[in-house]
């Protein structure tokens, strides 16, 4: 019987819940020794971090408005992944995502807020969707591998958008690459000044009414994914090709289709850091947010509602170490970038590396609950 | 201790057998295999002769395959013993094989299909750590051992670039080049056309007269009557007779195969409607225009409450006449009739979703590689190429009450085990997938349903199961086409079996007057005319 | 026409030093490659080493100390990334991203705490710097006309890093193709099975990929840091890692057009340096953002249009399992 046991797989439950938190305990544990090897305590770090992320409103605020970035290509990586894409490209479409935004932000000034955000809007998810379906497109007819064409794409959409920004983009009078404000019909409210509207009171942050735009867009995509007939058709692509063409669905259209959504999804990036709160379109903008986008939707287990969860773990991350940074000097930005790299590695690529010892333990425990019984 | 070779009763041929060690390139001593519940291999004995080609013959799943990659080292045997030139061995890998020097040559090869035959004769045999000083030496091996034995390969292209045949030529040099005085050939011919395997039978002759020995792996009588001195037979999982072919025939090895069981008792009742069906009209189907047809002109016609099967030796093009006829793909020539509506030629293609829409469905013959999504729900299974349907959405949503209850019907009516709608595909025994996939088809009441290898890996309880439920659609009016390797199965259930060479319909035959014999050899090619021992039509390969 | 002459020298000069890091960055990807594991962590292998070497020259003041930890700390990279592709079977590209994370954090962390600029590491010379090398009689041949300028600008002048990068393609050409290694690695990233019956452990081989990848990366990134640059500097690969793995793939895998294209990147990127500012008649300024992205749209091109005549290795990316 003890053979028996300690073959049987892990629960489910277990590996979706188990196995992330002791992978992100890893990548913890591995920055906590780097913390410690300059000299700092780890335990001081996670403290601040943790202060820094939850402990006060206008700290919620902060992580809420990094999360918001997350789910948006969060859920560009696990909607391409759901077809059995690998979409690296979210920072690219996001790029051209804020293109299309301010293109119909700045060119459509005049129009009331009513119709111009809903515009933008629309704007941002196009261009973001037209970009990535191009590489859907390479690959489902001329097999061009959409991991190497979507990096490539990201590299393209950055010099365009600079070169937009020092030309016909470019603000009047500015030195740095960015473009004009935005009209301010095209601005996002700020969440705060939302709640005060209604009475509440709540620290000011740049919490904006993306984050509200995120969480439906995230409630959408699993309608879309799981309650209808092209989510229905973009999973047998991803699950089986082959037994897509038994059932009559046309891979290349669910190809494209799913980069279609996946890089509008991208593409709302801008929402939250351009209509949101910089007024305009910068270069860079996109800050990575996109690569981190693969952790957060590995983390996810690709479902929307991880996918919220490892947004908001990944912006109180962001917010919690931007306050580390202003705690203890030694610690700057940049290790934050290093804790996401741990965290990637760990939950992304190392995903089952606890999977052995995790399911002889689950074994064990078994074996002890039925000879006590 | 002497190989226990009597086996089943059937005395065994050989006076001298276990008196010299030496007089048998392989032993094998009671091979036990099992893998989860199935016992692959039951104490399997077997023996060969030094300079001998050896057959083992069976049906899928006799354990052929399994004793194959004991005696190759891929597999370890949980009991039993394996003697190499009268030597005990223990195979930890195929290197181990190889220095005991057993060859295998793999029904998918082995083959760096980058390099040319040089190259994939000297991977992890090179001899030195620079190429150049031993290609020289190489080459002339490789030459020498050609010439020898009459395997004619090009030396210098990429052997991806080399025609089926020769592939097989450059492995077995390849594995000659290695020193392997045993060869194992797996299916050799699974792959060839005739005229090759001809010459893969000359070029297995003159291996057999430099001493060579080989195991022939196999599930064709003629071939084997052929090119064998002596044959093993399996059935499930055991080594359940051995001749020395001169001494027997292929009604005798058939009969052993299939265990002497008697022909199912097919529940048909009535006879066909004169009411077509399906017709297929000179259909073809060539990969790109001017390359070779996978199929050529094949026309036939199918009618109400009929069973039509298809016969033929796997990779003739029954894949392909599945996909044709399932809309999966478009035909190059010719023209599809389903109930007098025109689905495919060269103005309209209807795919396979609208076809379903139309009353044609569909078991794929792997219902793994494109049957189903493993990784999705039985649920979500169930709805495959029904999916668009007014019954399952609307608009374009899901009506999910409406996919549980059909579902929760289809676990029902075909005892799906265990009856877990939310389970995912691929966790189901092979016998509850196939229930699965057969049930999602059968609960839209099609009126034709295309089946191909109804009843491959599934247990026997399901196999009954299976063929009642075909044979009901055909009572009821209805038709079914059967595509299977199996034809006892054919045999069975069928009306009418075609069979099907080379892309073509070689010959049909009713169900009364069908037998391994005229199938046999129609599959491999031969005329109706040729085969005939009763009146029948035929057009010729 | 002499100086429309000595500017196309000037020009291929430019192109040589450029190409250096792409090289060695496009030959350990093409490594890796050929063994069946896929590497899009070159990036951050190149920005850790660039790190390390610039950090241990500052210390030791030697370029050579320098270059070995640049290596050194890129081969541990490297076999990080082996471990996860071989033993962990992880994902391949969701590894290499993490790297690049990883680093682009972790190596401004360190110098920010070892030498409180801000991130960056202290300005090299001196020996601390590779130096570049004159070679002889540079004033003797480089007055002979056409040839001695040739001589003097573009084939005299470089560092030893440049040198040595030229040299690993021929250096690749012969390991793969003319070694008993070389053809089992190559064996495993098309087929490792194939590799696996014939007795050869797959997982050494891909490791042993590993390690030569780590190597050159690392010697990639000390080019930038202690060659090229003469600092390490945030960022500084600037997306070099990904155009080697460009070059690679145009290069369609094979050490010597991969060379070519490594040449006619940095032949670009020479160019455009050249042209800024640059009033051209007809076509006028060409923005460098144009010129930036050009041998990104030649991959998207060479990807897209030559279907069939591009072939990875058909491994690659596949984890090893063996039955």
């Amino acid at each position: 019987m003890a053979a028996e046991h300690s073959i049987a797989p892990l629960p489910g439950w277990a590996a979706a819940t188990l196995l992330p938190l002791l992978n992100l305990l890893a990548a913890f544990a591995v920055s906590g020794l780097v913390i410690w090897a300059i000299g700092e305590s780890p335990l001081d770090a996670l403290k601040f971090m943790i202060y820094g992320a939850f402990g006060y409103g206008e700290a919620v605020g902060y992580t809420l408005y990094y999360a918001t970035n997350f789910i948006f290509t969060g859920l560009a990586v696990s909607l391409a992944f759901k077809c059995g894409l690998f979409n690296i490209g979210g920072e690219g479409q996001a790029m051209m995502g804020g293109l299309g935004l301010a293109v119909v932000a700045i060119g459509l000034d005049g129009l009331p807020a009513i119709l111009l955000v809903p515009l933008s809007i629309l704007g941002a998810a196009l261009f973001g969707a037209a970009w990535a379906a191009i590489p859907a497109w390479l690959q489902a007819k001329r097999g061009s591998h959409i991991v190497i064409t979507t990096i490539m794409f990201n590299f393209i959409a950055a010099s365009l958008v600079s070169w937009m920004l020092v030309g016909v983009l470019k603000a009047p009078g500015s030195q740095s690459p960015e473009s004009p404000d935005f009209p301010e019909a095209a601005w996002l409210p700020k969440m705060h000044e939302l709640l005060a509207g209604i009475g509440l009171e709540v620290g000011s942050s740049p919490l904006n009414l993306s984050f509200l735009i995120a969480l439906g867009c995230a409630a959408l995509a699993w309608f879309f994914i799981e309650r209808t007939r092209w989510g229905y058709e973009i999973r047998v692509v991803g699950g089986n090709p082959g037994a897509a063409r038994f059932g009559g669905i046309s891979v290349s259209r669910s190809f494209v289709l799913a980069m279609l959504v996946a890089g509008g999804m991208a593409g709302l990036l801008g929402l939250n850091e351009l209509m949101g709160l910089q007024h305009r379109l910068i270069a860079n903008f996109t800050m990575g947010y996109g690569f981190v986008g693969i952790a957060v939707a590995f983390m996810g287990r690709s479902h929307p509602f991880g996918i919220v969860l490892a947004a908001i773990l990944f912006g109180a991350l962001y917010q919690g170490g931007a306050e580390l940074a202003f705690e203890m000097p030694a610690i700057s930005r940049d290790m934050i970038i290093m804790v996401q790299g741990f965290v990637i590695l760990f939950a992304g690529a190392l995903e089952h590396l606890f999977r052995p010892q995790l399911t002889w333990l689950f074994g064990r425990l078994r074996a002890i609950g039925g000879t006590g019984v | 201790m002497p190989p226990a070779l009597d086996v089943d009763g059937a005395s065994m041929d050989s006076p001298d057998a276990g008196t010299s060690a030496s007089a048998f390139a392989i032993e094998a001593i009671g091979l036990e295999k099992s893998f989860g519940p199935v016992r692959a291999n039951a104490g399997v004995n077997l023996a060969l002769r030094a300079g001998s080609v050896h057959a083992i013959i069976g049906e899928n799943g006799a354990g052929k395959s399994t004793l194959m990659n004991m005696l190759y080292g891929l597999y370890r045997p949980d009991a039993g013993e394996i003697r190499v030139f009268g030597e005990t061995r223990h195979f930890g890998s195929p290197h181990d094989a190889h220095e005991a020097g057993i060859g295998m040559v793999h029904q998918h090869f082995m083959l760096v299909e980058d390099f040319t035959l040089l190259e994939n004769a000297m991977l992890g045999f090179e001899g030195g750590a620079l190429l150049a000083p031993q290609k020289i030496a190489a080459t002339a091996r490789l030459k020498e051992l050609a010439a020898q034995y009459g395997l004619d390969v090009p030396m210098d292209t990429k052997v991806g670039d080399l025609p089926v045949g020769l592939q097989q030529r450059v492995e077995i040099l390849k594995t000659l080049f290695r020193g392997a005085e045993i060869l194992i050939l797996d299916e050799p011919t699974g792959v060839l056309m005739p005229q090759e395997s001809e010459q893969l039978f000359q070029i297995i002759d003159a291996l057999r007269e430099q001493g060579k020995t080989i195991l022939f792996i196999s599930h064709k009588l003629p071939e084997i009557m052929r090119i064998a001195d002596n044959v093993t037979v399996m059935r499930q999982g055991r080594a359940v007779a051995e001749r020395v072919v001169a001494d027997t025939s292929e009604a005798e090895l058939a009969e052993l195969i299939v265990g002497g069981k008697v022909a199912r008792e097919a529940a048909r009742s009535g006879a066909a409607s004169p009411t077509e069906i399906l017709r297929l009209e000179s259909v073809s189907l060539a990969k790109k225009k001017d390359a070779k047809e996978t199929l050529s002109d094949i026309s036939f016609s199918l009618h109400q409450g009929e069973i039509l099967g298809i016969a033929g030796v796997a990779g003739n093009g029954q894949s392909e006449l599945l996909e044709v006829i399932t809309g999966m793909r478009r035909p190059t020539t010719g023209r599809i009739i389903f109930e007098g509506e025109v689905v495919a030629d060269a103005n309209r293609y209807a795919d396979a979703r609208e076809l379903r829409a139309l009353g044609l469905g569909h078991v794929a013959e792997d219902r793994l590689r494109n049957g189903a999504v493993a990784v999705m729900s039985a649920e979500d299974n169930a709805i495959l190429g029904y999916h668009g349907s007014a019954r399952y959405a609307r608009k374009g949503i899901l009506d999910r009450a409406a996919i549980k209850s059909d579902c929760a019907a289809l676990i029902r009516d075909n005892d799906v085990r265990p009856p877990l709608p939310g389970l995912a595909f691929g966790k189901f025994s092979g016998g509850n997938q196939q229930k699965i996939v057969i049930g999602r088809e059968l609960l839209h009441s099609p009126r034709l349903l295309i089946v191909g290898q109804p009843t491959r890996g599934v247990d026997i309880g399901a196999v009954t199961r299976i063929h009642d439920q075909l044979i009901t659609m055909r009572n009821e009016g209805r038709a079914v086409l059967v595509v299977s390797s199996d034809l006892d199965e054919l045999m069975a259930i069928a009306d009418r079996i075609l069979v099907i060479c080379e892309g073509r319909i070689v010959g049909e035959v009713a169900a009364e007057e069908a037998n391994e014999r005229n199938l046999g050899l129609m599959m491999a090619g031969r005329r109706l005319e040729d085969v005939a021992d009763g009146p029948g039509a035929g057009n010729g390969c | 026409m002499s100086e429309f002459y000595l500017d196309i020298l000037i020009l291929l000069d430019s192109t040589l030093r450029l190409a250096t890091p792409l090289v060695l960055a496009a030959l350990a990807g093409l490594y890796a490659e050929r063994s069946g594991i896929v590497d899009i962590g070159l990036e951050g292998k190149m920005l850790g080493s660039a790190f390390a070497a610039a950090a241990a020259a500052a210390v030791t003041g030697s370029a050579w100390l320098g270059l070995l930890t640049g290596i050194g700390a890129s081969v541990v990279l490297a076999l990080l990334h082996g471990w996860v592709s071989i033993h962990q079977r992880g994902n391949q590209i969701v590894s290499g991203t993490a790297i690049n994370i990883t680093v682009a954090g972790l190596a401004p962390t360190l110098a920010n705490h070892w030498f409180h600029l801000n991130g960056q590491t202290p300005l090299l010379d001196g020996p601390a710097r590779f130096q570049v090398i004159t070679w002889p009689w540079v004033e003797t041949i480089g007055a002979v006309p056409v040839i001695g300028p040739l001589y003097a600008e573009v084939i005299s002048g470089h560092s030893a890093i440049t040198y040595l990068a030229l040299f690993t393609v021929p250096l690749a050409a012969w390991v793969l193709y003319r070694t008993r290694f070389g053809l089992r690695l190559r064996a495993a990233g098309e087929n490792p099975e194939a590799v696996d019956t014939a007795g050869i452990s797959v997982y050494a081989l891909r490791y042993k990929a590993m390690i030569i990848n780590g190597v050159l990366c690392g010697i990639a990134g000390a080019s930038l840091s202690t060659a090229l640059g003469a600092a390490f500097v945030r960022d500084m690969s600037a997306g070099k890692g990904f155009l080697a793995l460009a070059a690679m793939i145009f290069g369609n895998w094979k050490p010597v057009p991969t060379l070519m294209a490594c040449l006619l990147f940095g032949f670009v990127d020479a160019l455009q340096g050249r042209l800024q500012g640059v009033d051209l008649p007809l076509i006028g300024e060409i923005p460098f953002q144009f010129t930036i992205m050009l041998p990104y749209i030649f991959t998207v091109v060479i990807l897209a249009g030559f279907v069939g005549r591009i072939q990875a290795p058909r491994a690659s990316g596949i984890p090893y399992e063996k039955e």
